[in-house]
């Protein structure tokens, strides 16, 4: 298979990432969502490192696995910590940050 | 039979992504989500980077996932989808997914027109030839020589990272009360009872504490 069908995957996967960040509430589908854009990404970078013969994409998609690890440990406590708060776990409800 | 291993592995990318953006229980979410990545490191496998492949299947597959089905089954995510959330918000949540489906699209446009437009004539081959032998590409001996010569400072700064967020998820999840109660169980000596809702073993399973 060529590389472009990776990359038009790739595409999609991130698009429907996209989709799901802007239309769910739940703060845990959220963080799902930002999960499939950052695998749409990982898997356009896979592509080009081979497209290239070059391992450089290759670890830059491990650091973002790295990343995404962080985010998602940051991202579970802070919503086990509004649970624990007895805060609506919803997107549109938490709006404390908005000044 | 590549070909065929391509268009089944990414199919199953493709559904389990629907499936996490449409499913309305968040547990179903996280188990589509599942299928997504172990789709996903089969593509990555049909790339060459059999490192990148494995590591998204324990790591990501396991070790993360695991992570979300726990908060999941103790949050409790209420039920929420793009269909409840059309007939429960009315005219206004359904032109907020109307409007969330055509900025999608618009990426999606965008995004393929970036990528496959470009001049590069090297997109529509099948990739540069990797010399096959014990430094062949994409196998953990290549990754590792790479991790611990050229990026030995990125791989230095993620394990930094990693330590940051491992102390600050166990800062943010921790159990609190308020100020004056945390300094009441400072002073109290181990051997009383403790208070209802320390977080131990027997409240979890439901029993009371005495």
């Amino acid at each position: 298979m060529s590389i472009a069908w990776y990359l038009a995957v790739s595409a999609i996967v991130f698009s429907l990432g996209a989709v799901g960040v802007i239309t769910r509430r739940n703060p845990l589908v959220v963080l799902l969502c930002l999960e499939l854009m950052l695998n749409g990404a990982n898997l356009a970078l896979v592509a080009f490192s081979r497209m290239w013969g070059n391992g450089d994409g290759q670890i830059f998609a491990l650091i973002v696995m790295t990343v995404a690890a962080c985010e998602v440990c940051i991202g579970l406590g802070m919503i086990v910590a509004i649970y624990r708060r007895r805060l609506p776990i919803d997107v549109d409800d938490l709006r404390e940050l908005q000044g | 039979m590549s070909a065929v291993l391509f268009f089944i592995a990414a199919t199953g990318v493709i559904t389990g992504a629907t499936g996490v953006v449409v499913l309305r229980d968040a547990f179903y979410s996280v188990l589509s989500l599942v299928v997504h990545l172990i789709s996903l490191s089969v593509l990555f496998l049909l790339l060459r980077a059999e490192f990148v492949a494995a590591v998204q299947v324990v790591v990501y597959a396991g070790a993360v996932m695991v992570l979300y089905v726990f908060v999941v089954a103790y949050v409790g995510g209420e039920a929420d989808s793009l269909g409840e959330r059309l007939r429960g918000a009315g005219p206004i949540g359904s032109g907020l997914r109307r409007a969330g489906a055509i900025i999608g699209g618009a990426l999606l446009v965008e995004l393929l027109i970036a990528l496959l437009g470009t001049g590069l004539e090297a997109i529509e081959g099948k990739g540069a030839g990797y010399s096959p032998g014990p430094r062949t590409f994409g196998t953990p001996a290549y990754i590792g020589n790479l991790l611990l010569t050229r990026f030995l400072l990125t791989f230095e700064i993620a394990s930094f990272l990693l330590l940051i967020a491992a102390v600050g998820g166990v800062v943010l999840a921790r159990r609190r009360g308020g100020i004056g109660e945390e300094a009441e169980d400072a002073m109290r000596p181990l051997e009383l009872p403790r208070p209802p809702g320390t977080g131990t073993m027997a409240e979890g399973v439901g029993r009371s504490v005495p």
